[in-house]
């Protein structure tokens, strides 16, 4: 990759390169961008974890081409930018990268391992230093991230160069959990919902890191609105901002699951989204939002097939 | 012990109508009085419950017995509720907060120019007021103020009827941006005619008013002459709580609500340019 | 030096619970953070850092300052009331034991915070010394000790007790009825935790030139723009910070009247600093900025020094994208310049 990087900037295609580098912690990955005189620390591995699309919003307003690295399930993102013209394809040179799905070090951490100094994949094995001992985890798909739990599959939905094998990091239905949630009682949902939403502490981190909240100004953050605000008012309402914000984004998300990834209070956020895009694909038909640039969503869509609103609201309302 | 964050009721006796889009409010406690003393340049907060809580400089000098006085550009959610008020309406208000410029001080005995622009007169017509009412301890008081027209000018009764009278011994030159009818004054941008009166630069100059023009009145007076430490300013940004503890104004060490919200420029110079 | 046994301390919560409130590390929904305890409640005093600070239980993340009746052209105001009861808070890591000590030279330095000073008038900390140091934590760079973290009391989890000492007489006196113990294992754990500390990889930063007299420098330093680059403008590390103390006040219409409260900020937020009529700070690199030179340079310039840190390490554990106070102090630390 490092390889491609400099060769695409050496001839001029592109005049950065959007990637990840290391943090602080030898497992740390943070996203970055490169010239010829940095590229070299750019690293790509099995903690990658972070989705590059929404950066490259920001991006467009520089001069020159941008070298992207896309992971498989970002390139869903990066499709969906492009769709609502977030990205100019013009001024960017993505290239696919492969993916065996990105470890979580909040799930070693949750397996009891203490003060990690570093993590190396050998295969399926990891292995942890740590300051109070070496650690192994036989199978790193133990400790993959939430959205690798439910992985869109190992193509790449954009056409380009690619670089590196992927492969699939589940078999398991991935709406499996959403059917548990169903199967709840309104009140146990209501419970769970409840449990896990007054956890927020309105750190706006989902919302800034979504690929689909690329609003230029989110309605939390006008006061012109009435209803900005960066702390609940009450204590129903960091509930009411993640269930309008999951609306918001319903039939453009592509389930990349960041939501859950940066929260600081592990809330399963993502949970929300994935409820509507289950309820869209059995009330509308499948659809994976970033498929395809230029779609239309079933939600700003219509054809003959659509079923009667007075049957949306019926439970399992099945496309006639 | 008084609560800082914990306003007091006040009631809007008087509105003025200055310009298009300045009023100045008069505000007193209920029954009567002022709110609290002063000093000029400091700044109290203002506040209608449920729009909302903001800083505004106090536009009446200290001098004035009764009352003070707020003169308020509508530029945002809070102004332009504050625009809608009819007289009788109670207000919350708390303060004095930051510090004043230092007339007793600094200023005191030395040749005064006060530059202002559009609302930026406010804050200064606090200074000015009081410069009058203790005339003796300041020598040669010159006032340079502009406005985008004629319409725009604050207080224009009160600088033609009050501060032009000869005994007050005060030079009030007046600009506007663009030549107007009915305007037979001075047309031009406040720094450009900085320059064409040619102040001596052994004077003390007061400047507030938009960043740019700020911006152009420091190279006009550094074309006459002046040094940064003759020059001050106020700073205005967000504030909450007024007691250098929310830290939105905070730049550098400093936090305008409490440090400022007067800065000479030569201190300016040692702080981040995030004003 | 008094001692309980692990499996006794429901029974002892129970009897500080019945005269005053206690706030302890609970887990909710998965995660552990500072809440009110009762019986039903998980305390976890094996989980090293909450999610949050303590900061919490003196400076809450929303509180009310006072409610407003609106009639006609008249105000009705009434003042929110403040604390006026002692309360506990129990397992205070030595880190946020010291940030409170920072949020005091903020809160009650004149003219003072009467809400957050109520609050500190009639806390009683009990510490917790940290058996098992993570590798974010940092907390010796400023001076802190992980096995001895003061407050009015510090406790050590040694096997399956827990020992108690007392520093204060209100710390005394919720131990009070607790079995007198020999404090050579305490030692023993101490010179374990100490032995940790010296091997953290984040334990020997160099803090050279974060000071008043750099401050111009350390502004204009240009490894700002890399080190921001990736930072998504969330309030994560604001929020678990125990030190950040930036607020809002904002006044809520609740239909029967107006409710002015506080709320945290974050500095980090395209609003902190947006006025009717232009923003002083616009781009997330001068947000970003603003946040660690005011931790690391404006702070300590006006507090004789002190940084506004505490090396808890919550930033370096918790930030999305892997940005925190450690790398600024490493790309920007250790020279004057």
């Amino acid at each position: 990759m490092i390889e491609r990087a400099r060769e695409l900037l050496a001839s001029g295609e592109v005049n950065r390169v959007l990637a990840w580098e290391k943090g602080e912690n030898d497992f740390d990955r943070t996203p970055a961008v490169f010239t010829a005189d940095n590229v070299d620390s750019l690293v790509y591995d099995g903690l990658c974890g972070p989705n590059l699309s929404k950066y490259l919003v920001g991006e467009m307003e520089k001069e020159g081409k941008i070298l992207v690295f896309l992971k498989p399930c970002d390139s869903y993102s990066y499709n969906q930018l492009a769709t609502e013209h977030r990205i100019d394809l013009e001024k960017v040179v993505p290239i696919a990268v492969g993916c065996r799905g990105k470890i979580d070090v909040e799930k070693l951490r949750a397996k009891g391992i203490k003060g990690i100094l570093s993590v190396t994949e050998d295969g399926d094995k990891l292995l942890v230093k740590t300051l109070y001992g070496d650690a192994v985890v036989e199978n790193r798909k133990e400790v993959l991230l939430d959205k690798c739990l439910a992985c869109k599959g190992k193509e790449h939905v954009v056409e380009c160069e690619v670089i590196g094998e992927s492969e699939d990091t589940t078999e398991g239905d991935k709406f499996g959990i959403v059917a548990k949630l169903e199967a709840m009682t309104p009140d146990e949902r209501f419970a769970f919902w409840r449990g896990e939403l007054s956890k927020c502490i309105r750190c706006n981190a989902c919302r800034n890191v979504c690929p689909a909240c690329s609003c230029v100004k989110c309605v939390f953050d006008n006061p012109n609105t009435g209803v900005a605000n960066k702390a609940a008012a009450d204590d129903f309402e960091e509930n009411m901002f993640h269930i309008i914000r999951a609306f918001h984004v319903a039939g453009r998300c592509t389930d990349c699951g960041e939501c859950s990834r940066v929260c600081p209070q592990h809330i399963p956020l993502h949970l929300l989204n994935r409820k509507f895009i289950k309820d869209i694909n059995e009330i509308y038909g499948g659809y994976q939002a970033g498929a395809e640039i230029g779609q239309r969503h079933p939600l700003e869509n219509f054809d003959k097939g659509d079923c009667e609103p007075s049957v949306v609201h019926v439970r399992g309302g099945a496309r006639k | 012990m008084t609560n800082n964050l914990i306003p007091t009721l006040g009631v809007v006796t008087d509105i003025r109508v200055d310009t298009p889009d300045i009023k100045t409010f008069r505000v007193e406690k209920i029954g009567g009085g002022k709110c609290f003393e002063h000093e000029p340049g400091q700044c109290a907060m203002l506040s209608i419950p449920g729009v909302g809580e903001a800083m505004f400089s106090i536009t009446s000098s200290p001098t004035v017995a009764d009352h003070q006085e707020f003169s308020i550009k509508k530029c945002g959610c809070l102004t332009s509720w504050l625009h809608l008020m009819e007289p009788g309406q109670q207000i919350t208000i708390r303060g004095p907060y930051g510090k004043p410029f230092p007339v007793d001080t600094e200023l005191k005995g030395k040749d005064l120019l006060f530059i202002a622009g559009g609302v930026g007169l406010a804050p200064l017509h606090s200074v000015i007021n009081y410069c009058l009412a203790k005339r003796e301890n300041y020598g040669k008081i010159d006032v340079v103020y502009g406005s985008r027209s004629k319409d725009d000018l604050l207080t224009i009764d009160e600088i033609q009827n009050e501060w032009m009278k000869p005994e007050n011994d005060l030079d009030v030159h007046l600009t506007i941006d663009r030549a107007q009818e009915g305007w037979d004054g001075h047309v031009g941008f406040v720094p450009n005619y900085v320059t064409e009166l040619g102040f001596d630069p052994n004077k003390c100059v007061l400047v507030c008013g938009p960043p740019i023009m700020i911006k152009f009145v420091l190279q006009a007076l550094d074309g006459l002459g002046f040094q940064k430490d003759q020059i001050y300013t106020t700073l205005e940004l967000r504030m909450k709580c007024g007691i250098g503890k929310c830290g939105r104004c905070n730049i550098g060490d400093k936090y305008v609500c409490k440090d400022g919200p007067v800065f000479r420029f030569d201190q300016l110079d040692e702080l981040p340019n995030e004003y | 030096m008094k001692k309980i046994s692990l499996n006794a301390l429901g029974a002892l919560f129970a009897k500080i619970a019945s005269t005053m409130k206690l706030y302890a590390p609970i887990e909710k929904a998965g995660q552990v953070d500072f809440y009110e305890w009762n019986e039903s409640e998980k305390v976890r005093l094996d989980v090293l850092k909450t999610v949050k600070s303590a900061k919490d239980v003196f400076f809450p993340q929303v509180e009310d300052l006072l409610k407003f009746r609106v009639e006609g052209k008249s105000i009705e105001m009434n003042e929110a009331p403040k604390c006026e009861d002692d309360f506990v808070v129990f397992g205070v890591r030595g880190c946020d034991a010291r940030s409170f000590e920072l949020l005091d030279r903020v809160f009650l330095v004149d003219p003072r915070d009467e809400f957050y000073a109520a609050r500190r008038a009639h806390g009683i900390i009990v510490t917790l010394a940290c058996g098992a140091p993570e590798e974010s934590c940092f907390c010796t760079n400023f001076g802190i000790d992980p096995a001895n973290p003061g407050g009015d009391a510090s406790a050590w989890i040694v096997g399956e007790e827990l020992y108690i000492e007392p520093h204060t007489e209100r710390g005394a006196a919720l131990i009070a009825d607790l079995e007198d113990a020999d404090a050579s294992s305490v030692e023993a754990a101490k010179k374990e935790i100490s032995a940790i500390a010296e091997r953290l990889p984040f334990a020997n930063l160099d803090l050279t030139g974060f000071d008043g007299e750099h401050l111009m420098e350390k502004f204009d330093d240009p490894a700002w723009e890399r080190l921001s680059k990736a930072c998504l403008g969330c309030g994560t590390c604001t929020f678990v910070c125990p030190t950040c103390q930036c607020y809002d006040i904002r006044d809520f219409d609740t239909g029967h009247g107006v409710t002015r409260y506080r709320c945290w900020d974050s500095c980090m937020y395209s609003d902190f600093t947006l006025m009717a009529a232009e923003n002083s700070r616009h781009t997330q690199l001068q947000r970003f900025r603003q946040r660690f030179m005011h931790k690391l340079v404006y702070f300590p310039s006006n507090n004789d020094g002190l940084y506004s840190c505490v090396g808890c390490g919550r930033c370096v554990a918790k930030c999305p994208q892997n940005l925190n106070i450690v790398k600024v102090i490493k790309a920007l630390g250790g020279k004057k310049a």
